[in-house]
């Protein structure tokens, strides 16, 4: 079945588009990292099918599309996907919520990376906004950690 | 069972691979600027993905002006007429300045101030990257958009075209951090720098002597040194002068006249001389 086959394609694509949606000013603070939490998933998941070399060229979309120097998002995508690739194990069978804390940390990771090598490239200064995004996704993951579970059920994806 | 890696190099080993891929891409695009045109492409091949981010705002506004009241298009009509009919008159008295300020600057054997070609685009989706202020507008190089194109709104100058794809391209706000933009001020022609800050109410001008005449409320013009932006449009008035005689500088705050966070529709501007200079370089640069 086609669906079968394109379906983590398709939700890295939706997670994308959803990335770059234009948004009001005070909604796009606490947009969450939907790439990274939909790429999260299935390094979790199905490690064997998605992990850094997804994560690098998801990476490099991402740069494209958000006009950063090449390289800076795949940078940071790589390595906490390799956190979570190879931790999934143990991470698998924590609780929804306790997995909720352990995305939190990683989106936080995730952020201060960019920020650092951005930091080191352009002469940009931290501000506490921008870790608004930690607390976003720890809430969005249980929601869609429970619809991508449903989609991967009913598609036998392995 | 399957295993994790039937083939190919283990974890760390990617990590490290894919990681040190990244740092050339890095160094490669920033300090070398190594992707300028395959970024065209590269912008043109995601672009999909962009339009079909925006289709819910524009489905939005679609339906939104499908509602709008029979009486209220009649009012904007009225608005719109009376407003046209008003900067009509004022144009009428600008060709006239025009021709004189040509005739006295040819007196004076000083360069005649060249036509400009505008077209208006549309903003397509602001960047959610916090770290840079970016904007995407609906023109790209299939309009002959260029690098370094000066973008303005109905109040005064927002920025300039960083990247140009085929059918969008994205302009660097002037309040962004890797932005600085030649000003003088308009009552007594004092030369300045104004770098973005940031923060999109914010410019910081930089570099400005104790003993230099500023207000607070002058309004700062393009000053058009640079060759980027023509001379002579608003671009911020001052809102503070912090002038501590332990620093060395005295530090000005300006904020834009263009109101960054609520633009929609925007000017591109070709100057007539920036087209002669590009077909000068085609001349030059054999193909």
């Amino acid at each position: 079945m086609s669906l079968r086959n394109y379906s983590i394609a398709l939700s890295i694509v939706i997670a994308l588009v959803l990335q770059i949606m234009p948004m009001p000013a005070i909604a796009d603070l606490y947009r969450p990292d939907w790439v990274l939490l939909v790429l999260s998933y299935w390094a979790l998941a199905l490690p064997n099918r998605v992990n850094i070399g997804v994560a690098f060229f998801t990476g490099l979309i991402l740069d494209i599309l958000l006009g950063t120097s090449m390289g800076v998002h795949s940078f940071a995508m790589c390595l906490c996907i390799y956190v979570l690739a190879a931790n999934h194990k143990r991470l698998r069978n924590y609780s929804v919520w306790q997995q909720s804390i352990i995305i939190g940390i990683i989106t936080a990771l995730y952020n201060l990376v960019i920020f650092w090598v951005q930091h080191l490239i352009t002469d940009i200064y931290f501000l506490l906004d921008y870790l608004w995004p930690v607390l976003s996704s720890m809430v969005i993951w249980p929601w869609l950690f429970w619809l991508l579970r449903k989609i991967r059920r009913q598609l036998r994806l392995n | 069972m399957n295993l994790m890696f039937s083939s190919g190099p283990s974890l760390p080993n990617r990590l490290v691979l894919s990681l040190l891929l990244s740092v050339a891409l890095i160094l490669f695009d920033h300090k070398l600027d190594g992707f300028g045109t395959t970024r065209v492409y590269l912008n043109s091949l995601v672009s999909p993905l962009q339009y079909l981010a925006n289709l819910p705002g524009q489905m939005l506004n679609a339906s939104a002006s499908r509602f709008v009241s029979h009486e209220r298009l009649f009012n904007d009509n009225a608005k719109l007429t009376h407003d046209a009919i008003v900067m009509n008159g004022q144009l009428q008295r600008l060709i006239f300045l025009q021709q004189e300020n040509d005739r006295l600057r040819s007196l004076l054997n000083s360069p005649v101030q060249d036509n400009t070609r505008k077209i208006v685009a549309e903003l397509m989706a602001v960047d959610n990257n916090p770290y840079s202020h970016q904007i995407v507008i609906n023109k790209g190089a299939i309009n002959s958009v260029f690098e370094g194109q000066p973008v303005l709104d109905d109040k005064g100058i927002v920025g300039q075209i960083m990247q140009v794809s085929s059918t969008n391209s994205r302009v660097l706000l002037i309040a962004d951090v890797t932005h600085a933009i030649p000003v003088r001020v308009a009552r007594n022609n004092v030369r300045l720098i104004a770098s973005g800050s940031g923060s999109l109410d914010e410019l910081l001008i930089q570099h400005v002597a104790h003993s230099s005449d500023l207000k607070i409320g002058d309004i700062l013009l393009s000053s058009g040194l640079g060759n980027i932006f023509p001379e002579g449009y608003p671009v911020a008035t001052i809102i503070s002068i912090v002038r501590d005689e332990s620093r060395p500088f005295s530090q000005v705050r300006a904020k834009p006249i263009a109101q960054l966070d609520r633009l929609k529709y925007l000017l591109l501007l070709w100057s007539e001389r920036s087209s002669e200079d590009k077909q000068a370089k085609e001349e030059m640069v054999p193909k």
